[in-house]
């Protein structure tokens, strides 16, 4: 099964490599990896987003927390979250397309961010669902580059545990 | 007054208690030799190559339980010491290892003798850092130490560029560590042990497995309490030995592959495993899925990563042994039962494993032909008076003499478990005899093992160590024979070793003692005569190129697949003359 892994790390040189040769020296898989600092410009949050039955992902929260720069570990999946990906999507506009790559735009609340004679370059930020739905209209277009950030995610206050947000447990159905 | 980065260095370390360093000199840490030749507290013993300065920093920590102190150049100097710091890492062993690195402005430009030490060591050290302030140095080496010799012990490596050491700040030896993302659980959780109180008390046929993290912890006084007081016999790892008495009546002695048939069989049958200080290496468990089938675990570790990382746990308890076992014992006195009684539930089980113990004890066959080499170690084991500081280098000699050697106190064996690194033994005896000067530190290896680091012969004769190095020599990679005779047909593929060097000779160029015992009789006046002799000796004892290592479970195998002795299969080849045997063929100092 999928989990969001959140690392608070001190803001280190190092600190990931260290993070990050764990899980190859282990053998374990990262789908996508994010970092940048917090609020506090000391520490540095890493997302983590890996796939593992319950024991591995218990060895990988494990490993995590033993390395001396790791302060937290959260396994976000546990819990109610929010998660967001931004992608950039480069694709090929034919004159006969440029109209119809917009609608497919607007349709998701995407940005056109550039353009060229024979190009859009579309922005759209999501959860992971809504980005690859995107993708996958635009494929007929023909697209050129694709760059995604890998995700971000945050746990939902408490008080707000009633949204309807999916469980946890559907995320794959 | 401010002072240089090389001699807030030497300071910070006499504020540790240092009181000996190994190393080896090179260009960019000449300026911290250079103060430490200027001071008298710390001595400095200069090894004939890095990776033996780190195996004897090891032995050094194995024996004394405080950290071994390294101290190399940049470059080479820091990947020579790669093997001793991934043998430290997978043996728990509390090290700290000081390299030097090129100049700040320097790093990353490919400069001469420069290496991305950090990068390489990091996934063989606890923790390590580049220090690039000396302003940091004090603070960096005092976390080094505290988190080297804390929680689960290992080793953690400081790289200290030229400039660092050379520039200048303000030393002020700081009193306490704070590290926000490290602290290490001591006492176990209450409820847990609880738990584990009330399974011992229901247990039919437990078995405590005890592994190196009790001797780290020094807790074989509580271990021994937890035995006598549940009358429940203990199994030891190859890293556990010494944590209980061998000779104890409760001691089963070493487990796992080439551990004792009634040990494994115990194992096997077990309903409730208590698991204390050890990890269950693959070498321990065999078969994963036939481990144990009966028992219960209950798992007590410093470190959560060991605890349900192979092999499940039913009660978990994270914590310092020595505490938590401290904390079980006083929960299993005030419960009701008497000792009486205690041992009368055990009796059944104990004469069980009595009985299997009877049915296949270990045994070899000694004729007055050929030396075997578990009668040298015996002999050894004998004539030392079970006292002497054992480190062994590893292969099948390393296998006999954790059968032979019962080992009766902690930090008296100091042997390669995790890595199986060949070549650790030598340099191993030497750090522990430093640390001890007047015990009897004693080196069982082999000639493919010593020939690995015998350039410290050299340090052995400069600082007139007495270590008794004992050498089985068999002409072979023992071990590695052993599985071509069992499983590869009997295709000796490198590892007969050929032209092997005279060692009473070698011995003797480097100053040394030198005594050789070629048949079985002139085994014992050698070895009286090593242990009466002042400074080092160099045993070369002949002994039969063919025994195997037994009782054995094959690899894949479980606890209760045993082979005992060589199979017929093999036994008639040998008779057909089907195995290679290039030592018959006359090559090589082997016996007549």
């Amino acid at each position: 099964m999928e989990h969001i892994i959140s690392v608070l790390v001190e803001n280190k040189f190092g600190v990931l490599a260290r993070v990050a040769g764990l899980f190859s020296a282990r053998g374990y898989n990262i789908e996508s990896l994010s970092v940048a600092p917090t609020l506090d410009p000391t520490t540095s949050m890493i997302t983590i987003v890996t796939v593992g039955d319950d024991r591995v992902i218990e060895q990988i929260m494990k490993q995590l927390n033993k390395v001396v720069e790791v302060l937290k570990v959260v396994d976000l999946t546990e819990t109610h979250y929010l998660d967001r990906e931004t992608a950039l999507i480069k694709v090929h506009t034919k004159p006969e397309h440029r109209d119809e790559a917009i609608r497919i735009a607007d349709i998701f609340r995407a940005k056109i961010v550039d353009s060229s004679p024979t190009t859009y370059t579309i922005e759209i930020t999501g959860d992971v669902d809504k980005v690859e739905a995107l993708i996958n209209l635009l494929k007929p277009l023909g697209i050129k580059e694709l760059i995604r950030t890998g995700r971000i995610a945050i746990a939902r206050e408490t008080t707000r545990t009633a949204s309807p947000r999916r469980e946890p447990a559907l995320l794959k159905t | 007054m401010k002072k240089s980065g090389a001699e807030i260095f030497v300071e910070s370390l006499r504020h540790e208690g240092v009181k000996t360093v190994f190393g080896l000199p090179g260009g960019v840490v000449l300026k911290i030799f250079d103060v430490l030749c200027q001071q008298k507290d710390i001595e400095l013993v200069l090894t004939r190559h890095e990776q033996a300065a780190a195996h004897m920093a090891e032995g050094y920590a194995k024996a004394t339980g405080k950290a071994g102190v390294v101290l190399v150049t940049s470059g080479p100097g820091m990947t020579n010491i790669v093997t001793g710091l991934a043998d430290a890492y997978m043996d728990s062993v509390p090290l700290v290892a000081f390299t030097g690195q090129v100049s700040t402005n320097l790093i990353g430009n490919d400069a001469f003798q420069e290496a991305d030490n950090v990068g390489i060591s990091r996934p063989c050290t606890k923790h390590n850092v580049l220090v690039k302030n000396v302003a940091d140095l004090a603070q960096t080496i005092k976390e080094a130490f505290y988190i080297a010799t804390s929680g689960r012990p290992g080793p953690v490596l400081v790289d200290i560029p030229k400039d660092v050491s050379t520039d200048k700040a303000e030393f002020k030896y700081p009193d306490r560590v704070y590290l926000r993302g490290y602290n290490p659980t001591v006492t176990g959780n209450k409820h847990q042990i609880r738990q584990a109180a009330e399974a011992i008390m229901k247990a039919k046929k437990p078995v405590i497995y005890v592994g190196g993290g009790a001797i780290f912890a020094n807790a074989a006084d509580e271990v021994r309490e937890l035995a006598e007081i549940t009358q429940i016999p203990v199994t030891m790892t190859l890293m556990g030995l010494g944590s209980f008495p061998g000779t104890h009546p409760l001691s089963l002695g070493m487990l796992g592959m080439h551990g004792g048939y009634w040990t494994n069989m115990a194992m096997h049958h077990a309903d409730l495993l208590i698991a204390v200080g050890a990890r269950f290496d693959d070498r321990v468990t065999g078969k994963l899925s036939e481990f144990c089938p009966e028992a219960r675990v209950v798992h007590i570790d410093i470190d959560p990563t060991s605890i349900k990382k192979t092999v499940h746990a039913h009660i978990p308890i994270v914590g310092d042994v020595k505490a938590v076992l401290h904390q079980l014992n006083v929960m299993l006195r005030s419960m009701d039962g008497n000792p009486a009684e205690v041992k009368s539930q055990r009796a059944a089980w104990l004469k069980q494993v009595e009985q299997w113990r009877n049915e296949h004890p270990l045994t070899y066959r000694q004729d007055d032909r050929v030396t075997k080499p578990q009668f040298v170690i015996e002999k050894l084991y004998q004539l030392t008076r079970h006292e002497a500081i054992v480190a062994t280098d590893v292969g099948q000699h390393q296998m006999w003499a954790a059968q032979y050697f019962k080992g009766s106190k902690p930090r008296t064996w100091l042997t390669s478990g995790g890595l199986g690194t060949m070549g650790f033994g030598f340099p191993a005896a030497i750090g522990a005899q430093k640390a001890y000067p007047e015990k009897l530190v004693l080196c069982i290896t082999s000639e493919g093992s010593f020939q690995m680091n015998l350039q410290e012969l050299a340090t052995v004769a400069e600082h007139k160590l007495p270590v008794k190095v004992a050498l089985l020599n068999n002409g072979f990679h023992g071990m590695v024979r052993q599985w071509q005779d069992l499983f590869y047909e009997g295709r000796y593929s490198a590892s007969y070793l050929g032209k092997i060097p005279d060692f009473v000779k070698l011995a003797e160029a480097y100053g040394i003692l030198g005594l050789r015992a070629v048949k079985p009789d002139e085994v014992e006046p050698v070895i009286k005569e090593a242990l009466k002799h002042k400074g080092p000796v160099l045993m070369d004892i002949h002994t039969d190129p063919y025994e195997n290592c037994y009782p054995m479970i094959p690899a894949g195998g479980a606890h209760h697949e045993m082979m005992l002795e060589d199979p017929p299969e093999l036994v008639n080849a040998r008779k057909g003359g089907a195995h290679k045997r290039k030592v018959d063929e006359g090559e090589g100092v082997l016996p007549a």
